[in-house]
């Protein structure tokens, strides 16, 4: 699903976020990415939406070697995976069932299926009654399980997670942790970048230092 | 197909919800906007209106000769037969200084200060059509004819169409110049208000360029933004011309009637408000074109 062939990425003015790179992560499977602040966690999911480019080294995904997509094509290579960031990036003038809504509407879903869909995925992280809410009004583990809801109403084939856990209390983190995992059960590969490696049992772990695996 | 034409609607819809959403700010950019149409659209009414008039008098090139008051009956007669011999001389009409002196009471509000006149003071004419127009052939037949025994004074009588002429010409100009000086403020307004949009919507656009918008479906709601202040603007300034038409309309034909002539206001037809408001969708639309293209994709 995920090959990372030998990639380094470097930022002006020289700073090294990864080195030499190389894993794989296989349909289904589940890795977890460790490591202190700066070792190169979220540039590695950055690396995989397709956010940035690597400086040297190949990045495939499904095949497709991302350093050969062309700009244009990047929208549609996104849709296929879903992101849920460390800091959600909800809309927040939007209620929960439109922020759920965007995806569906950027890839040109009809409207009455999408409708569907994002009730859906609202009830499976729990937010089914809380549709017409706006994000302002939910607590820090719902506004988490609502960033799933909306990484996961376009059926990815990929879930990426940026510190899903972070900042939430142990029974919150442990309940976003379990709809992730649910959500692999029915076949979706996913990669966490967190600290909370014992909150996703089974998974395989890569542990970064300095933009190099370590382990 | 669908799916494109649906987030059309969605874009339109959302584009008309920002614009609702700051309502104030909102009413004040399309009172600008319509403010700065309103001028050259109004300019367009009285120039038609010019235009009317201009079109009523003659442009056919004529000479109209006046008789000294000394001149009688036979010399004019004399006068008419050497005329009708002249070479260039296409038509001849006599009009008598009785027939002059009846049109002038009859008209013009002048009644009562010609009857207080001892004796009628205009004179025999003759207006003559020429074979050949050319400005220049015309003055050498007006300097031949002035130098006849009898004749007071010879006047091109087009020179004033061409004055008008001139100036409309020069009103056009003025108006062309003046529309695209406030076009360009139009187009400068739009960019200013998308670009605070943008800045504005700058998490909204992040997320959706996330979760794979296109540039296209990120820019589009802002086009419509722009395109429908645009129209907005046009709205209120087809509004202030039409009020504007209608509030002096009957001042205007009051006085076009003292001086006898054709000067009626009209208010804008259907293909000019048409035009009125697609030219200000347009402007609208293209400011957002630029403002898009200085600042999303620095976003």
């Amino acid at each position: 699903m995920i090959r990372f062939d030998r990639v380094s990425k470097r930022y002006p003015p020289g700073v090294d976020a990864l080195l030499d790179l190389s894993f794989e992560v296989s349909e289904g499977q589940v890795l977890l990415v460790g490591g202190h602040s700066g070792a190169g966690k979220s540039t590695l999911l950055k690396l995989i939406a397709g956010v940035e480019k690597s400086t040297s080294g190949a990045v495939l995904v499904g095949g497709q070697n991302l350093g050969g997509l062309p700009t244009s094509a990047l929208p549609y290579y996104r849709r296929r995976i879903g992101m849920v960031f460390q800091d959600q990036k909800l809309l927040f003038d939007r209620s929960v069932f439109d922020n759920v809504m965007l995806p569906l509407s950027i890839s040109g879903f009809p409207p009455r299926e999408a409708a569907s869909r994002v009730r859906a995925a609202l009830d499976k992280v729990g937010l089914g009654k809380r549709e017409k809410a706006l994000p302002i009004m939910l607590s820090g583990g719902e506004q988490q399980r609502l960033a799933i809801a909306r990484a996961v109403v376009g059926r990815p084939e990929l879930l990426l997670a940026d510190e899903p856990t972070a900042h939430l209390d142990g029974d919150t983190a442990s309940d976003v942790a379990r709809i992730l995992l649910e959500f692999n059960r029915f076949g979706v590969s996913l990669l966490v970048a967190t600290y909370a490696h014992e909150l996703f049992p089974g998974g395989n772990r890569l542990l970064l230092d300095h933009g190099r695996r370590v382990g | 197909m669908k799916a494109w034409l649906s987030h059309h609607r969605q874009s339109a819809s959302l584009a008309w919800r920002r614009l609702a959403a700051t309502p104030v700010n909102s009413l004040l950019s399309l009172l600008a906007i319509g403010i700065a149409l309103a001028l050259p659209a109004g300019g367009q009414m009285l120039l038609s209106a010019a235009r009317q008039l201009a079109g009523t008098a003659t442009a056919t090139p004529q000479i109209s000769i006046f008789m000294g008051n000394t001149v009688d009956r036979a010399m004019a007669n004399d006068m008419r037969s050497r005329l009708e011999k002249q070479a260039g001389v296409k038509r001849l009409q006599f009009i008598t200084r009785e027939e002059t002196l009846a049109r002038m009471k009859a008209g013009a509000g002048l009644r009562d200060v010609i009857e207080a006149l001892p004796a009628n003071p205009f004179p025999d004419a003759f207006v003559i059509g020429v074979g050949d127009e050319r400005p220049e052939a015309m003055e050498k037949l007006a300097a031949e004819l002035r130098k006849w025994p009898g004749v007071e004074q010879v006047q091109l009588d087009s020179a004033w169409v061409r004055r008008l002429d001139a100036l409309l010409k020069l009103g056009r100009s003025a108006l062309l110049l003046l529309a695209s000086l406030l076009g360009c403020g139009l187009v400068a307004i739009s960019f200013g208000i998308i670009r605070m949009q943008v800045l504005t919507q700058h998490a909204e656009i992040e997320v959706s360029r996330l979760l794979g918008a296109t540039e296209a479906y990120i820019r589009r709601p802002f086009l419509y933004h722009g395109s429908l202040l645009g129209l907005g603007g046009g709205l209120v300034a087809w509004l202030l011309v039409t009020a504007s038409t209608l509030w002096l309309r009957a001042p205007m034909a009051e006085l076009a009637g003292m001086y006898e002539i054709n000067l009626a206001l009209k208010a804008p037809d259907i293909v000019e408000s048409g035009l009125l408001l697609v030219f200000a969708a347009v402007l609208g639309w293209l400011g957002a074109v630029f403002s898009l293209r200085q600042t999303i994709e620095n976003t």
